[in-house]
């Protein structure tokens, strides 16, 4: 699937709730699944900044994919970046730098986030982004 | 008579909804909620006597000089201290502890050291910091125990005639525990060291005495006493005052400039440099009227009511831990095991309910007790049971969402 089918995917999943709890229930259920990230790459480096919880993103490169593994000691937060592991990873840099963003609006978490905490989203999505371009460099 | 539902009729915000949910407003240590009168003040403010003040000959800069200077005088009354020009007018807590530590540069010298405790907020323990780094003085940091509260052996001990200065917080803004100041100040000064005390989280619930504290530099901000925010004061001793050098140079804090040489102001203008908050300043002085019209009494009975409530519920909550369980204001700093304080947080905002989560500026403390933080639920005299009801039953919700 590309990104954007995937992207498609999360946002049909997401419009069969209608109320707010239900919506954040399934976010906390998608972070209990996320697989967990290896305690080695739980480093200061793989930190990601803005975040009122800690964040840990790794990526590996894997046949000219990039593999994202991540985690969060808060469970909203770990739903939230599972969402984003699941439309990203696997993915070449450049589709993962093509890619739009806007399906996180669609899906109401950027609303349903204070300013605070839709930076932290921000800031995921940046560090997935720069991840792409660094490996791009370096084909 | 206090009658709470009066009061929050006072409170215009108190009434709204968020999320779909009436407010239940519990963040009140980030700062309080502004009554009508405070909100009127600062549009009558801008709408009849806007001027700048100390200057002008003309009648508006007169009558907002005047409002201005009896705003100050009610501070002085209100806090009790020996000389109107002993309070000066800051843009905060912050601004004052700045403004101390830096004047402390001309004091302290190296070998010297400055003790902060281990219960502040990063805004009383940076500046010294900075003031170490810059004269290679040494930071002394008074422990605390697993209660929260200071260890006094210790700082007793600390305590030598290299401490130049001690600055401590009245009450701690992370746990709401109050410092035994008091044993404090007279300890510093026995020690020859001056001490500043950082009242920025005890102002809410109590009036200072500077005079029988016998504190040298006293600081708070106006916003979490239901003031506007952008204003606050620092109270020095008229002595400490003369001997500390400006902080900042501008209009105001002069008394004669030429190309070679300045010479300053008298207090408290040699440190108000620049056009001040003047709204803020002016309105500041309604707020502390106001609050005394409730009246500090009746404060703090009602917030002795809602910590105790507050502190039964959420006790019956399972794997509830609660920080800081010596004398203290109406906080609760709590964790639920397993759970991030930002996940309650988030959850419990969606109910309605506004509380702080995190470090709440005070990472040494969080450290202390190994946790990245915590949800602190700080109340204020508007509050309510009923609230603290809606407030549990959305942790329980939120604790039942997460586990």
């Amino acid at each position: 699937m590309t990104i954007k089918e995937i992207q498609e995917e999360i946002v049909d999943e997401f419009s069969m709730f209608e109320d707010w709890d239900e919506r954040f229930q399934y976010v906390i259920d998608l972070g209990k699944g996320l697989p967990l990230i290896e305690e080695k790459y739980k480093t200061e480096e793989n930190t990601i900044k803005g975040c009122q919880s800690k964040v840990w993103v790794h990526a590996e490169q894997k046949d000219g994919k990039i593999i994202f593994t991540a985690d969060s000691d808060a469970i909203i937060t770990k739903g939230i970046i599972a969402v984003l592991v699941r439309a990203f990873s696997n993915h070449s840099p450049a589709e993962i730098l093509e890619a739009d963003t806007q399906f996180i609006d669609e899906i109401g978490l950027k609303d349903h986030l204070s300013p605070t905490r839709a930076n932290g989203l921000v800031s995921m999505i940046k560090q997935i982004k720069m991840y792409a371009l660094a490996f791009q460099a370096k084909q | 008579m206090f009658d709470v539902q009066k009061i929050r009729a006072q409170f215009p915000i108190l009434s709204q909804t968020v999320n779909g949910k009436p407010l239940v407003y519990f963040d009140n240590g980030a700062t309080s909620q502004k009554p009508k009168v405070v909100i009127d003040a600062i549009e009558k403010y801008y709408q009849e006597i806007n001027a700048n003040i100390h200057r002008g000959v003309h009648t508006l800069s007169q009558l907002a000089t005047d409002a201005y200077e009896i705003s100050r005088a009610k501070i002085q009354d209100h806090i009790n201290a020996e000389h109107l020009h002993e309070v000066i007018f800051t843009s905060g807590t912050t601004h004052g502890i700045n403004l101390v530590a830096n004047g402390f540069a001309s004091i302290v010298t190296k070998g010297d050291e400055v003790m902060v405790s281990a219960l502040e907020h990063h805004s009383n323990i940076v500046p010294w910091q900075m003031l170490c780094e810059r004269t290679g003085a040494k930071l002394v940091v008074i422990p605390m125990d697993e209660n929260g509260e200071l260890i006094l052996s210790e700082f007793d001990r600390l305590l030598s005639d290299k401490t130049r200065i001690v600055a401590v917080n009245h009450i701690s803004n992370a746990l709401g525990i109050i410092n035994p100041i008091r044993y404090m100040i007279d300890k510093a000064h026995q020690a020859g060291a001056a001490i500043l005390i950082d009242g920025a989280q005890a102002t809410p619930h109590l009036k200072p005495d500077v005079q029988a504290l016998d504190c040298d530099f006293y600081v708070f901000s106006g916003h979490k006493i239901c003031g506007p925010t952008g204003v606050g004061i620092l109270y020095g001793k008229e002595a400490w005052l003369n001997k500390l050098p400006p902080y900042q140079g501008g209009g105001e804090m002069i008394k004669e400039v030429t190309f070679e040489k300045t010479t300053y102001a008298e207090l408290p203008h040699k440190f108000e440099a620049g056009t001040p908050n003047i709204a803020g300043g002016i309105v500041l002085g309604t707020a502390i009227d106001f609050l005394n019209e409730v009246g500090f009494d009746a404060i703090q009975k009602q917030e002795k009511e809602l910590l105790q409530y507050g502190t039964a519920k959420l006790s019956e909550i399972e794997g509830l831990t609660i920080y800081g369980t010596g004398e203290k204001t109406s906080v609760i700093s709590f964790n639920i095991e397993g759970i991030h304080p930002y996940d309650i947080g988030t959850i419990v905002d969606k109910l309605g309910v506004a509380v702080r989560t995190g470090h709440h500026c005070a990472q040494p403390i969080m450290n202390y007790f190994n946790i990245p933080g915590t949800i602190r639920a700080s109340f204020a005299f508007y509050n309510t049971k009923e609230e603290i009801d809606i407030f549990v039953e959305a942790v329980q919700k939120a604790k039942m969402m997460l586990s």
